[in-house]
């Protein structure tokens, strides 16, 4: 599975999400944002981090860029594009997904490893894990209250593109389990085609016991399939 | 131009005295560029002209050592052909004034002196100190303060691993912001700032040049007064976007050997940069400064020169690798310019539209900067006892609960929530341990890393209080399993001129230098910050030390929360019931007297070296360092963090239930067993004449001291977690 990893000045993420593919048997490369090709990907990923600084708004130079036409036209046309925390950002300010990621309700940047449940198994990013199984998995963001419209709300609750919601440990979704004050605990989504996934939590930072748990592996290992 | 006069001299931080000196040395008189460039140069904070002297006495050595002080950073071998770069630094006056900024560029500041040795940034720590909560601007310092350091980290990408964060009224007008970065490295591929050859391509690197910063080495050097406010715009403006970029770009550069020295901007700007190059190589350079870019128009040659616009390097280059150097650069969208060049004039040479500007010989600047032997005084030993019996009978459930809710021994993830400790994937401790653990990535190996400071001790009794927060940072370092390798320190006193300062700043240096010798344990780089106080209130003597070590094989990390119930606690070291500036009395009974606790530093190596080849034999499932507040405090944090409790026997000896339990006698740990390791653990502590006690067992749900007290640790954990969210 070739993989494809876009590095914007100011990604962060990029060299952990990079050593995660790798050590998942992806074979990944990693492409500069001044390119104008794309090297053929079965899995494109925007990492998290700070594109760009967050000047202007979180993500909107980013989508900007020279490699995203690249980007935009490889998902329009199936292959699969996974973006995560800054990423998620950059793919809503592409149009690639819907809605937006606006600043944390409590205003501060928050990183801790909140609980997540997976809504939704029948999709190539999550079908490894179990429906409604809960994840302990790390966020760390300032912008990460995802909001949208009541159409798009509705349409993505009734498609079932709705991949994680915030969860407390027992599974419950309520207020208390909302870090960052999304929509409905909203912490991934799917476009309607389920080929493109944002997501604000760090999957890639859960896959060593050593470091934290290894709940990030399924993601992984669902699109290995 | 304008004619020097004796208050433009005044206004540049510079006495009378030293003013002649710069007319002799010169043979002449100075002009206003040459005057700004003597007044950064020979500054507290860039020439250390009243430490130097004391400084000279720290160990500084060791076969760990492969870089002591006097470079961007120390660096220390860590075993293969990995080496670990590291230097804390202070950021207090301008965090004092702008509070985000301030702490922001300390962070840059920090990372620079790191990356410009070769090395990857790997970590960050912090040590913050404040004011009384009560202090009207306590509040907002706080929540400036921690956004900035968050704000620089996050956006740059470095962990935020762990730190400190104090209150103390002593700290109402000038607070302390120091912050300690940790890279990685290949023992083969460290970068110098030592110049060699002459006419060699000097560049600039990095963000354009701007009125920021001007003369903030000299504001680090007063003190403060009314009128501090006014020098807002002296506080520069970070930037962690650029400086992402200048990471990459500078680290991409490093890969092949085109860099024969390399030097970041920090306090003083180009004008320190140019002359510690030139100066270590014992060269001359020439600037011609029509070229450096600027960010704002009609910049004079005095302005650029002094201004500390964040995110730039200076860079000297082999012959043939401009084009080379210029292509990385461009790709991370950065300025390059060849500004300049080495020359053998053995002077500073700046050229402004080919006319000299300003020259000065670098020994003027460097090896001739006055020196001073300032007068200090011995401080006495308090003597005034604690006698408890004259004091108010405080149940001990009151005094714990007290000391857990109180600002000082509050959980501190308000912070720490705030700081990214995930980015990069090699963090295997968090913050809230002893100490932080990072991997070494790709590697089984891994450092600990922790910062300590004792105001209280250092205050009371300098000597103690040296000693004491270098043993305190070493305990914390082997309770997580690593071997305690070097020491970065940052010295942050008052006004050096009073004897009394001068003073605490000697005698705490020879408490850190006893320690340090005595536990093998080198002070590899450093920064002094004097003149901390305002209007002639000095803050408390605060040496911060920050500390690495070891972990030569990370299969099984160890930290302090309880990992099951019916363990064994035992107690390494001996318990006598220091009670002398403790917690336990300044909380309760607001009493700042008597002495610090003495540390024997030959318990402390043994019971130390010890507990580490115990927790390195897995026979340890938890370890914490018993250090403020006492035993029963060091007890109920690893219970809230484990959600575990303790049920504990009353001593036998000890006649005073509160010495036992709140005395803060050093050189102590507590270690969780497993029941069937505890004749093994008993063994080799008695072969190795190791003074513990057994004092109980962990339990579930109640944190208990026999017929004495029994707690809920919900209930503990409730009261250790409201203060910051309730602040």
């Amino acid at each position: 599975m070739k993989s494809s990893v876009i590095v914007f000045p100011g990604s962060n993420c990029d060299r952990d999400i990079a050593d995660a593919l790798v050590k998942m048997q992806f074979k990944n490369q990693m492409v500069w944002h001044k390119e104008t090709n794309l090297p053929k990907s079965d899995l494109i990923v925007i990492p998290g981090g700070f594109s760009y600084g967050d000047y202007l708004r979180s993500g909107a130079i980013a989508g900007k860029s020279l490699i995203i036409d690249e980007v935009i036209r490889a998902a329009n046309a199936g292959c699969l594009v996974l973006g995560i925390c800054n990423g998620f950002q950059i793919l809503t300010e592409t149009g690639l997904l819907q809605g937006t990621l606006l600043r944390n309700k409590h205003l501060k940047f928050i990183n801790k490893d909140i609980n997540i449940k997976v809504m939704n198994n029948k999709t190539k990013f999550t079908s490894k894990y179990k429906i409604n199984q809960i994840l302990k998995i790390n966020i760390a963001h300032n912008e990460g209250n995802y909001f949208t419209n009541s159409k798009h709300l509705e349409e993505i609750k009734k498609e079932n593109l709705i991949a994680f919601q915030y969860c407390d440990e027992k599974g419950n979704i309520n207020n208390d389990s909302n870090p960052n004050g999304s929509m409905e605990n909203i912490a991934g989504i799917f476009n309607s085609k389920k080929n493109i996934l944002g997501m604000m939590p760090h999957p890639e930072r859960m896959i060593d016991k050593l470091i934290s748990n290894t709940d990030g592996v399924n993601l992984f290992s669902s699109l290995l399939n | 131009m304008m004619r020097i006069n004796s208050k433009i001299i005044e206004k540049h931080g510079l006495n009378e005295e030293e003013y002649k000196n710069i007319q002799k040395l010169l043979n002449r008189n100075p002009n206003l560029l040459e005057l700004g460039i003597f007044s950064a140069m020979w500054n507290e904070h860039c020439s250390y002209k009243s430490s130097k002297i004391h400084l000279k006495k720290l160990p500084t050595k060791g076969k760990q050592v492969i870089q002591g002080p006097g470079e961007n950073a120390g660096v220390i071998d860590i075993g293969d052909d990995d080496a670990i770069v590291f230097k804390i630094e202070s950021h207090n006056h301008p965090s004092y004034i702008e509070p985000y900024q301030g702490a922001a560029t300390g962070v840059g500041g920090i990372l620079r002196d790191v990356f410009t040795m070769g090395a990857r940034p790997i970590a960050l720590l912090n040590s913050i100190h404040f004011g009384s909560p009560s202090h009207h601007k306590t509040k907002s310092l706080l929540n400036g303060v921690v956004s900035g350091i968050g704000g620089y980290g996050n956006c740059i990408g470095i962990p935020t691993v762990a730190g400190e964060t104090k209150f103390n009224a002593t700290y109402n007008e000038n607070i302390l912001v120091n912050a300690m970065a940790v890279g990685h490295a290949k023992k083969n591929k460290i970068f110098y700032s030592k110049a060699k050859g002459i006419n060699k391509s000097v560049v600039y690197v990095g963000s354009k040049t701007g009125r920021d910063g001007i003369h903030g080495a000299s504001m680090a050097s007063a003190e403060f007064d009314e009128n501090s406010e006014e020098k807002k715009p002296t506080v520069q403006v970070g930037d962690p976007f650029t400086e992402k970029l200048l990471l990459e770009a500078c680290l991409e550069l490093m890969r092949d050997d085109s860099i024969i020295a390399i030097q970041d901007m920090g306090a003083a700007g180009l004008t320190s940069s140019s002359v510690e190059m030139a100066s270590k190589g014992s060269l001359g350079i020439e600037l011609e400064l029509d070229k450096v870019p600027c960010r704002e128009e009609n910049m004079t040659p005095y302005e650029m020169m002094l201004s500390e616009s964040q995110e730039r390097m200076l860079i000297i280059l082999e012959d043939g690798k401009e084009d080379h150097a210029r292509k990385i650069f461009k790709k991370w969208d950065l300025d390059f310019v060849v500004i300049g060049k080495t020359t053998n004039s053995k002077n500073i040479t700046l050229k402004y539209n080919n006319k000299i500007e300003g020259e000065i010989p670098i020994e003027a600047l460097s090896s001739k900067a006055p020196i001073y032997e300032r007068k200090w005084t011995k401080k006495p030993i308090s003597k005034n006892q604690i006698d408890l019996k004259k004091l108010k009978k405080i149940e001990i459930e009151d005094s714990l609960i007290k000391i857990l809710s109180s600002p000082n021994h509050s959980n501190k993830n308000w912070i720490t929530n705030q700081y990214d400790q995930m980015v990069m994937c090699d963090t295997a401790q968090r913050s809230g341990s002893d100490a932080a653990i990072i991997r070494i990535h790709n590697k089984d190996k891994a450092i600990a890393v922790s910062v300590d400071s004792s105001a209280n001790y250092c205050k009371s009794f300098p000597i103690s209080g040296g000693k004491q927060i270098v043993c305190e940072n070493w305990r914390n370092i082997i309770s997580v399993g690593a071997k305690p390798l070097a020491i970065t320190n940052c010295l942050n006193f008052g006004n050096p001129e009073n004897s009394q300062i001068m003073g605490e700043f000697a005698e705490c240096l020879q408490g850190i230098s006893e320690a340090c010798k005595f536990l093998d344990y080198p002070v590899v780089s450093g920064n002094v910050s004097f003149y901390n106080g305002t209007n002639k209130k000095n803050i408390y003597p605060t040496p911060v030390i920050g500390g690495v070590g070891l972990i030569q094989n990370l299969s099984n990390p160890i930290n302090h929360l309880f990992k099951k119930d019916n363990s064994i606690i035992i107690l390494v070291g001996k318990t006598f019931g220091h009670l002398g500036q403790s917690c336990f009395i300044k909380e309760n009974y607001s009493i700042n007297e008597g002495n610090p606790p003495e540390v024997n530093l030959k318990n402390e190596r043994e019971n130390g070296e010890n507990v580490l080849s115990l927790i390195q034999k897995n026979l340890v499932l938890s370890a914490h360092d018993v250090s403020s507040g006492g035993l029963l405090v060091s007890l109920s944090e690893m219970s809230i963090a484990s959600n575990l409790g303790v049920k504990i026997q009353k001593p036998k000896k000890l006649t005073n239930i509160n010495e036992y339990f709140f005395g803060e006698d050093q050189s102590r740990y507590l270690l969780e067993i497993s029941a069937d390791h505890l004749t093994r653990v008993e063994k080799n502590l008695k072969e190795n004449n190791i003074f513990y006690e057994l004092i109980g067992k962990t339990q579930k749900k109640y944190f208990e001291i026999e017929d004495e007290m029994k707690l809920d640790v919900n209930y503990l954990s409730k009261i250790n977690n409201q203060w910051y969210y309730n602040y």
